[in-house]
């Protein structure tokens, strides 16, 4: 058990990227055999994330170097600086892992039923797991070069799968455009990790973090990583792509899709507080962050409100709800130099964003599942076709609203209060943006009320007559995100104890970061 | 004259960007596009190996090496990862074309856009 715990993070990569080509092997022998191996590892995956956080809550950041004697040794006896790969996780990066890990799980199963109809299903597992590997590599890699692999390797398998179902033009169209955007996304941190290599002879973060001068060349290597990450994430005004992607995309792929929007703003908070945590002018970044995450609010909600197909709708709601992570750790980051205003309010600012990405993770896979579930017998996403179809689809009914409920941020739910959090937090750092948060979350409630009633209420139209409540797996899939929302509902300051806090902690201290690899500094 | 012998490299490998930037925002056939994209990752994968590259430097190969400097292996083991993960890129965007242009019967992306708003 305990070397399980100290081999965890290259298990974690490794047991994904493993099953990926098991897949296709197993899939030539049993239809049945593929799918057990595929939940099988994905749920592994899962207590093994959750028995290393249970670890890093312990026993602090763990470091694990690639091919070195012992995993701990990060410095190879008579050099003084790390030449292997290292792999470290933190409080912030095991808080994504866990997210990624459960929904990528839930996803799995969600996707047993939901693609049963089409062809290359084995190769849709295959993709889905690489996809895994990808995510948890950008998670949990302590190296800037890998992290430009990982991303690859994400947007490579999520471009695949966005565009798997080849026989409508525009999945293709979708597809295109997000692998567009991620190669130019790729290749602009590919740039900056040369920059940076080029003036301190290193790729390890710790390592450039420590040595790191804040030159006019990393001020542009920082501007690169960002604009590279914001546009993978789908910040305005670089947000085009965001829609046309997400609602072509199978629902359980634009259900993990979302986090892995959520592992590129893991790696924009990770440049910014830990690459360039000591150096950064941050006011300056930390306005702009929050400046672009008021237009993404805003802007994302304005758009969904008059959209009509319910997958599209749905993405422009997750760009909205990206600006409010953006805003709450954007003042996080604004503060960042200033200890007073930091433990004030910076460090609640902080913990709101990070929560609301929790919160995000659970309540938006979920609506993407519920619309998924709409198209499964209506083959449309069309919400002004679509009507009185709680008379037939009741499960999907009752999460839809726990979903909806939950992303207006409803009390009690747990959208609520992350967003509490950051409204009063950030109240004390501008009022303005509580005021814009608050409008948004209006603008919401009264979108998504508009598309329950056009999906949901009215009498039973005849043309869905043969209508039925989806299959069980899909069923399953949509429940354990419900149960996440409903146990963070009933706990909330559980979750802000024992996963918020630490994972805000370790953005702020930077110092720990460089110790777990470097030593402590004499 | 010789400070720009010296950036040779850098010069060309900016240009090379910059082209492939023109290219990837103005141009509207999708090929055209892809090419775009091959060209800024030749642009940056030059930037990097002009990186590790001493003038008169010998490959970086340990058996049997002549005297001299070499140059830094590193780069170039970086640039050879990039290279394949291109071809990977590039390869997958090809193949959506194809099954676009059988879709829609046209390479140019204002023809053949479905999705708006």
């Amino acid at each position: 058990m305990a070397a399980l715990i100290t081999h965890s993070p290259i298990l974690i990569i490794a047991i994904p990227l493993v099953a990926a080509f098991l897949t296709p092997l197993i899939g030539m022998a049993s239809r049945k055999a593929r799918n057990t191996l595929v939940i099988v590892s994905l749920a592994f995956v899962v207590f093994l994330v959750f028995a290393l956080a249970r670890d890093i809550s312990i026993n602090g950041i763990h470091v694990y170097t690639l091919g070195a004697t012992s995993p701990g040794q990060t410095i190879p006896t008579g050099f003084m600086v790390p030449v292997r790969i290292i792999l470290e996780v933190d409080g912030m990066s095991v808080f994504f892992g866990i997210i990624w890990a459960i929904v990528s799980l839930a996803a799995a199963i969600y996707s047993l039923s939901h693609i049963a109809s089409e062809t290359g299903q084995t190769r849709f597992y295959t993709l889905l797991l690489l996809m895994v590997t990808g995510g948890f590599g950008m998670m949990f890699t302590g190296d800037l070069f890998n992290l430009f692999v990982f991303l690859e390797i994400a947007s490579i398998s999520g471009g695949a799968l966005i565009a798997y179902r080849t026989k409508y033009a525009d999945t293709l169209e979708g597809g295109f455009k997000y692998i567009v955007v991620s190669a130019i996304a790729g290749l602009m941190v590919l740039f900056a990790t040369g920059i940076l290599y080029a003036q301190y002879d290193s790729l390890n973060i710790a390592t450039l973090a420590q040595v790191i001068q804040y030159t006019t060349l990393d001020k542009i290597a920082l501007a690169l990583l960002l604009i590279a990450f914001a546009m993978k994430t789908g910040m305005v005004p670089l947000h085009l792509w965001f829609p046309d992607a997400y609602s072509v995309a199978p629902a359980s792929i634009t259900g993990m899709l979302v986090i892995t929007s959520h592992a590129c703003m893991y790696a924009a908070f990770r440049v910014c507080f830990t690459l360039y945590g000591g150096v950064i002018d941050a006011p300056v970044v930390g306005w702009i962050i929050i400046t672009f995450g008021l237009l993404t609010m805003f802007v994302g909600v304005t758009m969904a409100v008059f959209q009509k197909d319910v997958m599209r709708f749905m993405s422009y709601h997750a760009i909205s709800q990206l600006g409010y992570m953006w805003v709450g750790v954007g003042v996080g980051l604004a503060v960042l130099g200033n200890t007073e205003l930091l433990a004030t309010y910076g460090r609640d600012a902080m913990s709101g964003g990070i929560f609301h990405i929790l919160n995000h993770a659970m309540y938006k896979p979920l609506l993407f599942f519920t619309g998924g579930a709409l198209f499964h017998y209506t083959g449309t996403r069309d919400l002004t076709k679509m009507g009185g179809l709680a008379h037939k689809m009741k499960w999907t009914t009752i999460l839809y609203i726990i979903g909806t409920l939950s992303i207006s941020g409803i009390p009690p739910l747990n959208g609520f209060s992350s967003k509490i959090l950051i409204y009063e937090s950030v109240y004390q750092f501008h009022p303005i943006l509580t005021v814009t948060g608050i409008i948004v979350s209006i603008l919401t409630l009264a979108s998504f009320t508009k598309a329950f009633h056009s999906a949901f209420m009215g009498a039973e139209l005849p043309e869905y007559k043969k209508v039925k409540e989806v299959p069980k797996s899909m069923i399953i899939g949509m429940v354990i995100l419900a149960a996440g929302i409903v146990f963070i509902t009933l706990f909330p300051s559980l979750i802000v104890n024992w996963a918020i806090h630490p994972a805000a902690d370790a953005l702020i201290d930077q110092g720990a970061y460089i110790n777990a690899v470097m030593g402590a500094v004499p | 004259m010789e400070h720009i012998a010296h950036n040779f490299p850098f010069i060309a490998s900016a240009l090379l960007m910059g082209i492939a930037f023109y290219i990837i925002l103005f141009k509207k056939n999708l090929i055209k596009l892809i090419m775009g994209i091959g060209m800024l990752s030749s642009g940056v994968n030059l930037f990097i190996v002009a990186l590790g590259y001493r003038t008169g430097g010998n490959a970086p190969i340990y058996t049997d090496v002549p005297e001299g400097i070499m140059v830094l292996s590193v780069p170039q083991a970086l640039t050879l990862t990039s290279i394949v993960i291109n071809v990977a890129v590039l390869a997958l965007m090809l193949t959506m074309v194809i099954h676009t242009y059988r879709h829609t019967g046209t390479l140019d992306s204002e023809k053949s856009r479905r999705l708006k708003g």
